[in-house]
C-alpha cells in the first residue's frame, strides 16, 4: 500500500512536470508484442527488451544514425583510434543529465565515471556490482568483449580510452549496441550503500529521451518524455507500451485507435492494412538472412559439387512466393543489401536441375543420395515458415534424385543438436546486431564458429583469412574490398544456399509523425510526434 | 464435523506431493534447455553454458534438485524466475488479482444467465423456449475460445466500436497499482471516467471467459429442475394453491441446486486456471498467459510454482466446497 502510494505521487509528480492536464497530454502508444525480461539491457538478447529499456531510456557512447546501420556521435562527442587500431580515446558530451525518480536526485552530469562502471560492472569479475542480479552479459561475452577489452582508462572527467588485446574494427559498432547503454554510477554507489543494489537493474535511470514511470506486468510500460534530454526533449509528452502478445489484436487495436504503432504485423494481414485509409504501412529490408547450411564436414557436402548442385536445384523464386508471400526477398549473398560491402556483382545460382544433375554425376552421385533437411519449429523473421520450405526443397532436390528427409525439434533442442552438427542439412537464419559485416560473416562462417554458430561446420581459410584481414584495419574503404572479396569465395564454396532476407512491415496510424524504421529491428520513439 | 474436516485435511499432503512431483518431472521430460532457448541463434560456448548450468543448480542430480525446491517451498521460497530473475511469488501476486477479477465477472457473467436460463427452459420444457435455449448453450459449450473471442473482438471492438479491443483500461488513465483490482484501483484514483474504462474492459474477456461455464450451469439446471418438477411434494405444493412462481422458486430451486452448486464450484477451477486462452487474447496480464510463456521458455521454478499455487488454491476451494455440503446436507457427512 506505502509502495503503491509512493508511485502514485511519482506519477503525479511526472503528470505536473508536463505542466497539461492528463488528458490534454499527448501520449504514443506502441502495442509491444511482450514483456521485457528486465530493465537491464545487458543481461538480455531480445528485442523486446531493448525497445522497452535501451533504445528509449538510455544512451550509448556511439549510436546507430536513426534508419540506418551507420554509427554517429551519442554520448561521446567524437574519438579516435591509435594507428595500430589497439586504443580507442572518446571525448564525451558535456552537460548531460540522468533521470530523477523519488528515491534517486542526480547531483552531477554524466562523466567519464559512469562509462567505466558501466563497462567495468560487465567485464571486471571483481567488481562490485558485476554479481549482482545474476549477473550474466549475454551480449557483453557474446560479442567476445570479455576477450578484447585489455583496460579502460580515465584521463579526465571527459575522456577514456579503451585499449584492446588486438586490433578489432568492429568495436565501435559493438559499442552502439544495447548492452553499452551507459548506467549512472552516482545511482549504483547509492543504491549499494542502501544495501539494495539490485533495484539499479528494476528501476535504472538513463540519460534517453524517455523516463520509466511505471511498469505493470504483461500489461503496459508507462514513460514520460524527459525534460532535460540532452538532444532536445521527446515530442509527445507520454509514451506507453500496451503489451499485446497476438498480432491479429493487436492489428484490431491499430485500427480501433487504441495503438498508433504495432510490430510485426501477420503477413496474411498485410493486405488489408495496405487499404486501410487510417493505417501507413510502413515496410524496409530487414537485416537478416535465412539459409539452408550444408553439414560441410558430413559426406557427400565434402564435396563442393554437391553443394553447388543442390543450389542449382533449389527454385528460391518459389519459396519467396509461398512461405514469404511477397514479404521477402531473394538472397544471392550472407549479408542483406542494406549492409555496407554487399557485393552487388556476385551471380546466384539460378534454378538449373539439368546443370545439378550433371553436377551430381560428376561428383559421383548419378542417382542421387538420401539426406534431410532440418526445419526449425519456431517462426523467424528471416524465415516465416520453416516446414514449408523444407517441403519445398524436398519436392525440389527429389527431381535431381536427391531423397530427403524432413527432421524437426524443439527449437532449443535444435539449435543444440545443429551446433553441434548433427544434421546433414539445416535450416536457420540471422538478425544482425551491430549492422557491421563481421557481425555475419565472421561469427556464421568463420573457423571460431565451427561447432557454435558456423551450422555449416565450413572453415575455409582463404575466406578466413580475408575476414581476420578485415578485423585488422579501421579503414572502412580497404574493410569493403576484403567482405567484397570474401563473398565471393563463399559464393564459389556455398557452404550455404542463401534464401531469403525478409521484408520488415510495420504499420503505424496516419496521424503519427517522424516514425521511421530501424534496419537493426529497433524500436525508437523519440523522433515521432502525433 | 471436525473429523470431517481433518480426514479432508489429511488427504492434501500426499496431493501437494503429487503435484510438486509431477509439475518437477514433467516440465524436465519436455525436451529443450532453458539456456539455450535463452541464448536463441546466437548460441552459447561450452563453457559457459556449465558456467550457467552451475550457476542455476542445472548441474546437480534430479533428487538433489527436486529436494532443494520441495524444502524451499515448505520455507515458502518458490525460487527467483530464470527470466526476470524476481521471485515466483511476488510475479504471481502481481498477476493473480487480474485473473480473480476477470474469473469473478465471468462467474457472475455465468451464473446470472446460466441459472435463470435453466430454470426457464425447465418449467417451460419441450416448447421453442426450451429448444432454442438448450440449442444456444449447446453451442456455447463447444465454442472454440480463441476465434468466439475474437470474432466477438471484431463485432464489438473493430466494427461497432462499443467495447475496448483489449488491455484493463485505457491509456489515458494513469491509475496506480494499489490493490491490483483495477476495478477498485480506478475508483480509488479518484479519475473522472477510469472505472468506466475498467468495467467497459471487462465485459468481452468476462462474456468470452464465462460462455462455457454458462452453458454448463444452464443444462445442470435445467436437468436438475425438471427431476424436481417430478416430485411428489412440488404436486402437493401446487395442490395447495400455492403461487406458481413460489412452487418454482421457493420448493423446487432450493433443491435443484444442490448439483448445480457442485458444478459452480468446478467451474470455478476452470475459471481460474483455464483462463490461459482467454488472458491471450485480450491481452490480459493475469496468471494463466503467465505460465504459459514460461512453459515456452522453460522457465522451470515459474512453471513449477505457479501450478503448484493455482493447484493449492483449487485444493483450498474444493475443500470449502466440500465442507459446505457437509453443513449443507448432514448425509454426505456421516457418508463418508
Amino acid at each position: 500500500m506505502k509502495k503503491g502510494l509512493a508511485k502514485l505521487t511519482l506519477a503525479l509528480m511526472a503528470a505536473g512536470a508536463i505542466g497539461t492536464s492528463a488528458h490534454a497530454a499527448s501520449t504514443l502508444v506502441y502495442c509491444s508484442e511482450g514483456s521485457p525480461e528486465g530493465f537491464n539491457p545487458s543481461f538480455y538478447t531480445s528485442g523486446t527488451t531493448f525497445d522497452a529499456t535501451s533504445k528509449n531510456m538510455f544512451n550509448r557512447l556511439v549510436e546507430f544514425k536513426l534508419g540506418t546501420t551507420e554509427t554517429e556521435a551519442g554520448l561521446a562527442e567524437s574519438y579516435e583510434v591509435s594507428s595500430d587500431g589497439l586504443e580507442y580515446t572518446f571525448h564525451l558530451r558535456k552537460g548531460v543529465k540522468f533521470h530523477s525518480t523519488k528515491d534517486f536526485k542526480p547531483t552531477r552530469d554524466f562523466n567519464a565515471d559512469d562509462v567505466i562502471f558501466t563497462f567495468d560492472r560487465q567485464g571486471n569479475k571483481e567488481h562490485p556490482y558485476h554479481t549482482v542480479s545474476g549477473g550474466s552479459y549475454e551480449y557483453y561475452t557474446g560479442m567476445g568483449m570479455d576477450t578484447l577489452v585489455k583496460d579502460i582508462v580515465r584521463i579526465d572527467d571527459y575522456t577514456v580510452k579503451f585499449v584492446l588485446n588486438q586490433p578489432e574494427a568492429p568495436f565501435i559498432a559493438n559499442l552502439a549496441m544495447d548492452f553499452a547503454s551507459i548506467f549512472s554510477k552516482e545511482q549504483a554507489d547509492m543504491l549499494m550503500k542502501a544495501g539494495k543494489p539490485e533495484q539499479l537493474d528494476i528501476n535504472p535511470v538513463g540519460t534517453g529521451p524517455f523516463q520509466k514511470v511505471q511498469y505493470q506486468k504483461d500489461s503496459l510500460i508507462r514513460y514520460v518524455a524527459f525534460e532535460d534530454y540532452w538532444k532536445g526533449r521527446a515530442k509527445v509528452d507520454r509514451l506507453v507500451f500496451s503489451i499485446t502478445p497476438d498480432a491479429s489484436v493487436r492489428y484490431a487495436k491499430l485500427k480501433a485507435g487504441e495503438c498508433d504503432v504495432m510490430p510485426y504485423p501477420n503477413p496474411a494481414d498485410l493486405k488489408q492494412m495496405e487499404s486501410d485509409p487510417n493505417i501507413n504501412l510502413m515496410s524496409q529490408e530487414g537485416l537478416n538472412v535465412g539459409y539452408l547450411a550444408f553439414n560441410t564436414q558430413k559426406e557427400p557436402f565434402t564435396d563442393v559439387r554437391v553443394r553447388q548442385a543442390l543450389s542449382l536445384a533449389t527454385d528460391k523464386s518459389a519459396i519467396i512466393d509461398a512461405v514469404f508471400q511477397g514479404a521477402g526477398k531473394a538472397a544471392k549473398n550472407p549479408i542483406p543489401p542494406t549492409m555496407w560491402s554487399y557485393n552487388k556483382d556476385i551471380v546466384d545460382y539460378p534454378y538449373d536441375p539439368v546443370k545439378a544433375k550433371k553436377l551430381l554425376a560428376e561428383a559421383g552421385y548419378p542417382d542421387g543420395f538420401d539426406t534431410n533437411i532440418w526445419a526449425m519449429p519456431v517462426q523467424r523473421p528471416y524465415n516465416p515458415n520453416a516446414r514449408r520450405m523444407a517441403e519445398i526443397m524436398q519436392e525440389d532436390w527429389s527431381k535431381v534424385g536427391v531423397k530427403a528427409e524432413i527432421v524437426s525439434y524443439e527449437w532449443g533442442e535444435y539449435l543444440n543438436r545443429s551446433k553441434k552438427g548433427e544434421h546433414d542439412t539445416v535450416l536457420l537464419g540471422w538478425t544482425g546486431d551491430n549492422g557491421d559485416p563481421d557481425n555475419f560473416l565472421y561469427v556464421l562462417l568463420g573457423c571460431d564458429g565451427v561447432g557454435g554458430s558456423n551450422r555449416a561446420q565450413w572453415c575455409n581459410d582463404e575466406f578466413n583469412d580475408l575476414l581476420l584481414a578485415a578485423k585488422q584495419t579501421s579503414d572502412k574503404g580497404e574493410r569493403t574490398k576484403l567482405y567484397e572479396e570474401s563473398q565471393a569465395v563463399f559464393k564459389r564454396e556455398a557452404p550455404w544456399v542463401t534464401l531469403a532476407h525478409s521484408i520488415v512491415y510495420e504499420p503505424v496510424r496516419k496521424e503519427v509523425k517522424g516514425y521511421k524504421i530501424d534496419p537493426l529491428g529497433g524500436h525508437y520513439f523519440y523522433n515521432v510526434s502525433k | 464435523m471436525f473429523q470431517f474436516i481433518f480426514r479432508r485435511l489429511s488427504l492434501v499432503i500426499p496431493t501437494f506431493i503429487g503435484i510438486t512431483l509431477l509439475t518437477f518431472t514433467l516440465i524436465r521430460l519436455i525436451p529443450g534447455d532453458p539456456i539455450e532457448v535463452m541464448a536463441g541463434e546466437r548460441g552459447v560456448s561450452a563453457e559457459r553454458h556449465a558456467e550457467l548450468s552451475a550457476q542455476l543448480g542445472f548441474d546437480q542430480p534430479l533428487y538433489v534438485q527436486y529436494f532443494n525446491y520441495v524444502s524451499g517451498v515448505l520455507q515458502g521460497d518458490l525460487g527467483n524466475s530464470l527470466i526476470t530473475r524476481e521471485p515466483v511469488m511476488s510475479e504471481f501476486l502481481t498477476l493473480f488479482p487480474a485473473t480473480i477479477e476477470l474469473a469473478t465477472c465471468a462467474a457472475i457473467f455465468a451464473i446470472f444467465i446460466g441459472l435463470p436460463a435453466g430454470i426457464f427452459a425447465a418449467v417451460k420444457r419441450g416448447t421453442i423456449v426450451d429448444h432454442s435455449v438448450m440449442t444456444f448453450s449447446l453451442t456455447g459449450y463447444s465454442m472454440p475460445i480463441f476465434w468466439w473471442a475474437l470474432l466477438l473482438m471484431l463485432v464489438f471492438s473493430v466494427n461497432l466500436g462499443w467495447t475496448p479491443v483489449s488491455g484493463r483500461i485505457d491509456v489515458v488513465y494513469w491509475i496506480d497499482d494499489v490493490t491490483g483490482f483495477m476495478l477498485i484501483d480506478s475508483l480509488l484514483s479518484g479519475e473522472e471516467g477510469a472505472f468506466g474504462s475498467a468495467v467497459s474492459h471487462l465485459i468481452l474477456p468476462s462474456i468470452v471467459l464465462g460462455t462455457i461455464p454458462m452453458a454448463v450451469i444452464a443444462r445442470m439446471t435445467r436437468s436438475s429442475m425438471l427431476e424436481v418438477l417430478s416430485e411428489d411434494y412440488i404436486r402437493t405444493a401446487r395442490a395447495k394453491g400455492i403461487a406458481p412462481w413460489r412452487v418454482i422458486v421457493i420448493h423446487a430451486l432450493r433443491n435443484a441446486l444442490i448439483p448445480v452448486i457442485t458444478v459452480i464450484g468446478l467451474q470455478v477451477g476452470i475459471l481460474l486456471s483455464g483462463a490461459i486462452l482467454t488472458e491471450t487474447v485480450f491481452a490480459w496480464p493475469g496468471i494463466g498467459k503467465w505460465l504459459i510463456e514460461s512453459i515456452g521458455r522453460r522457465d522451470y521454478p515459474v512453471v513449477q510454482g505457479g501450478i503448484l499455487i493455482v493447484a493449492c488454491i483449487i485444493i483450498v476451494v474444493n475443500l470449502l466446497v466440500d465442507i459446505t455440503y457437509g453443513i449443507v446436507n448432514p448425509r454426505i457427512r456421516h457418508s463418508r
